[in-house]
């Protein structure tokens, strides 16, 4: 069975080399998502980020575990980060995550970010494509432990979950910029230990201050550990789910990250593209004279377009 | 971009000891490889399982606990059962010297008894990752 043939029947062996291809770049990956990319767009995606050690990787799992129910199947994409140094990367979500590590119905995979700082990687986004083509009914995408400017995960899923837990930070922090303002739910993990009410009722007064919005993202306290509240959880994310569907919101949110599909893939290739072609050996001179003070990086990127540009 | 070398490391059985394989998940990140590990008291099931969805290129077993030679072979079946023949299969732990003959006769191309040095296992694993990507 060929790859492609493997993702679309949903051969668990077939989407993990795919998802390979689409991390490494590999150039058989555009091939496959040629012949799969008609066959997506039936998945809901749902993003979970908080900061390190809310229990986000807890709570997928207990998420997937009852999401997984009857015929419906779900992917996780689990990224941790990649070092700057060496590239290498300890990937250690599926620690907490092994209820559900042998159902069936759920697929797990742990993905380094490979320099990306938008708390998720670049591959994250095609590979949520492939596992839309496999079938799955659910992806959940779930970011590194994120502070407050990680917000990519936002681009790539419908419904964002934002997680956090008592004593992390006092009402000044939840009201910064970014990661407060992405959140279509959000969830008081550890909801067990003290204090969970008064970050929930802290949390819930920031997001009230933005009313004029139609959709009013619901705070939730739950504990994944003892896994109490998850089927909230999933409640909250379905709410939001009609929401976007009867509000046309979901049509637009498909569209425009079909929209990215190009976007990004554009990017890669043009930068790819453009990197080669400063490499080329007859502008090293000229690379030279930037470095020389004898001419200046605007300048030179003008003449690297102009090549490139005269050859395409 | 290259292909990144993805390594499981796993401990099968029952048994708690995971300070070395946590040194040489360590290690193995240093060396530019992405490493998935799992925790302690896994079944060969679970580690089979989580090699397949994973795509790994390597396991990396490691036993303290005696029961080696039922475990690790076990892994080897159930990756070849699963068509994953291809992934390259290494050992650790306290393994007797004359269990390394039974282990590597059952799929284990290489064992790293314990006061191995960091770069031998880095080492093999760079030179014999075989599998095609």
């Amino acid at each position: 069975m060929d790859v492609r043939s493997g993702v679309l029947a949903g051969d668990t062996r077939s989407i993990a080399r795919a998802i390979s291809w689409v991390e490494n770049d590999d150039p058989r990956a555009a091939e496959l998502i040629r012949g799969i990319y008609p066959s997506t767009g039936r998945a809901y995606i749902v993003g979970l980020t908080g900061s390190p050690g809310v229990g986000k990787s807890t709570l997928v799992s207990r998420m997937a575990a009852l999401m997984a129910t009857g015929k419906r199947k779900v992917g996780v994409l689990a990224v941790d980060p990649t070092s700057p140094f060496s590239g290498g990367a300890i990937l250690g979500d599926r620690v907490r995550m092994f209820d559900v590590a042998l159902s069936p119905n759920v697929y797990i995979r742990s993905m380094g970010t490979r320099g990306s700082l938008g708390g998720i990687s670049r591959a994250t986004r095609m590979a949520s494509r492939v596992l839309d083509a496999a079938g799955f009914d659910w992806i959940l995408v779930e970011t590194v432990g994120a502070g407050q400017s990680e917000v990519d995960v936002h681009d790539v899923a419908y419904t964002t979950v934002v997680v956090m837990a008592p004593g992390m930070g006092d009402e000044i922090q939840a009201m910064k910029a970014g990661i407060m303002e992405i959140g279509d739910v959000f969830v008081v993990n550890k909801a067990d230990r003290d204090g969970a009410d008064r970050t929930a009722a802290q949390v819930a007064s920031i997001v009230q201050l933005s009313d004029e919005r139609e959709w009013h993202p619901p705070v939730l306290k739950v504990s994944a550990e003892l896994n109490q509240g998850i089927e909230r959880v999933i409640d909250a994310i379905e709410q939001h789910k009609s929401y976007l569907e009867q509000s046309g919101k979901l049509a637009e949110a498909k569209a425009s990250m079909a929209r990215r599909d190009v976007l990004e893939i554009l990017r890669a290739r043009l930068s790819e593209d453009l990197r080669h072609e400063l490499d080329q050996p007859a502008l090293q001179e000229k690379l030279d004279e930037v470095a020389n003070r004898q001419s200046d990086p605007y300048t030179l990127v003008d003449t690297v377009f102009e090549q490139y540009w005269r050859k395409t | 971009m290259e292909h990144k070398i993805r390594v499981l490391v796993a401990k099968p059985g029952l048994d708690g000891h995971d300070r070395g394989a946590k040194v040489l998940a360590r290690a193995f990140m240093e060396a530019g490889m992405e490493v998935i590990y799992t925790g302690i008291r896994r079944t060969p099931e679970q580690i089979a399982e989580v090699a397949r969805q994973e795509d790994v290129d390597v396991v990396a077993l490691s036993c303290l606990s005696g029961a080696h030679n039922t475990l690790f072979p076990k892994v080897v079946d159930l990756l070849r059962e699963k068509g994953m023949g291809d992934v390259l299969v290494v050992g650790g732990g306290v393994i007797p010297d004359e269990d390394v003959p039974f282990l590597k006769a059952h799929g284990i191309e290489e064992v790293f008894g314990p006061g191995t040095p960091l770069a031998t296992s880095v080492d093999y694993i760079r030179t014999h990752v075989s599998r095609e990507a």
